[in-house]
């Protein structure tokens, strides 16, 4: 119980890890692909709370700079991911990855 | 100023993001899940805080809450037709996707048992007021390559956007 109290490195790096495992359970399991984009979101940003918990760990800024470079990339993919998002839903109407199936033999 | 109630905001805090996040994966309606991932990403920026960097924290509220959120906002009264609030939301392989998920939990709770104990104890540094200097000294010195290739990919990505979502090219 004590060592519930003081918070270390191990409390956010197991905060980061879950979010991660939420993250991997929306993309795996949901059917609607803007909610597998978010669950994306979600996985990049836990991987920024280990970086920037790192960071904190060791002194120096070296994780924080990281963290700004993988926000700005989740940026970029997300703008890539929903324009091709709504090329796809222009093609079928439906915004249902089980029917990303042109390609099933 | 010496930090106050650091375990009872953290854990406030992360109770706040881990319902964000199961609200994210569980809601029928995609904005309910947007509006869930704001919640959690502001949680996460005050965490930011939390260990003392204020330039992430603002750099995650301004670009990843006040941009990219809204872009998600933006595409989902785009495609989300009211056909897609009333089927069924776990797609057809949910439940091998669900032993992934739990054998990849096991993974973490395994690694985390064995190295419990590499982390020194938090040592307080001096409470710096210079975060934001030495991200920008750090950005333009060390990682200027870096930063430049970063606003090349912002660049395509606009570029790739556009081109993909015009209705003829």
């Amino acid at each position: 119980m004590q060592s519930m109290l003081h918070i270390t490195t191990l409390h956010y790096l197991v905060l980061g890890a879950a979010l991660f495992l939420l993250g991997v359970i929306g993309v795996l399991t949901r059917r609607n692909v803007v909610i597998v984009l978010m669950s994306i979101e979600l996985i990049l940003n836990a991987v920024n709370l280990n970086l920037v918990a790192f960071s904190r760990t060791w002194g120096g800024v070296h994780g924080q700079v990281f963290a700004i470079f993988v926000i700005t990339d989740a940026a970029a993919e997300a703008a890539v991911g929903l324009g091709i998002l709504i090329a796809f839903f222009r093609n079928k109407e439906t915004v249902n990855i089980d029917e990303v199936n042109l390609l099933k033999w | 100023m010496a930090p106050v109630a650091t375990p009872f905001f953290f854990y406030l805090l992360s109770g706040i993001m881990l319902i964000g996040g199961i609200l994210v994966i569980t809601r029928k309606n995609p904005v309910h899940s947007a509006l869930a991932l704001i919640v959690t990403l502001l949680a996460q920026a005050s965490i930011y805080l939390m260990l003392y960097a204020p330039f992430v924290a603002g750099v995650q509220i301004i670009l990843y809450a006040g941009g990219i959120m809204v872009l998600f906002l933006f595409v989902i009264m785009l495609v989300s037709i009211d056909r897609s609030v009333k089927e069924r939301q776990f797609n057809s392989q949910w439940i091998v996707g669900m032993i992934a998920a739990t054998a990849l939990g096991g993974l973490f709770i395994a690694v985390f048992m064995k190295g419990k104990n590499i982390f020194p104890e938090h040592a307080l540094p001096v409470i710096e007021n210079d975060n934001t200097q030495k991200v920008a000294t750090m950005l333009y010195g060390q990682y200027m390559f870096a930063f430049e290739i970063a606003s090349l990919l912002l660049l395509v990505a606009i570029i790739g956007a556009v081109v993909m979502a015009k209705k003829r090219i």
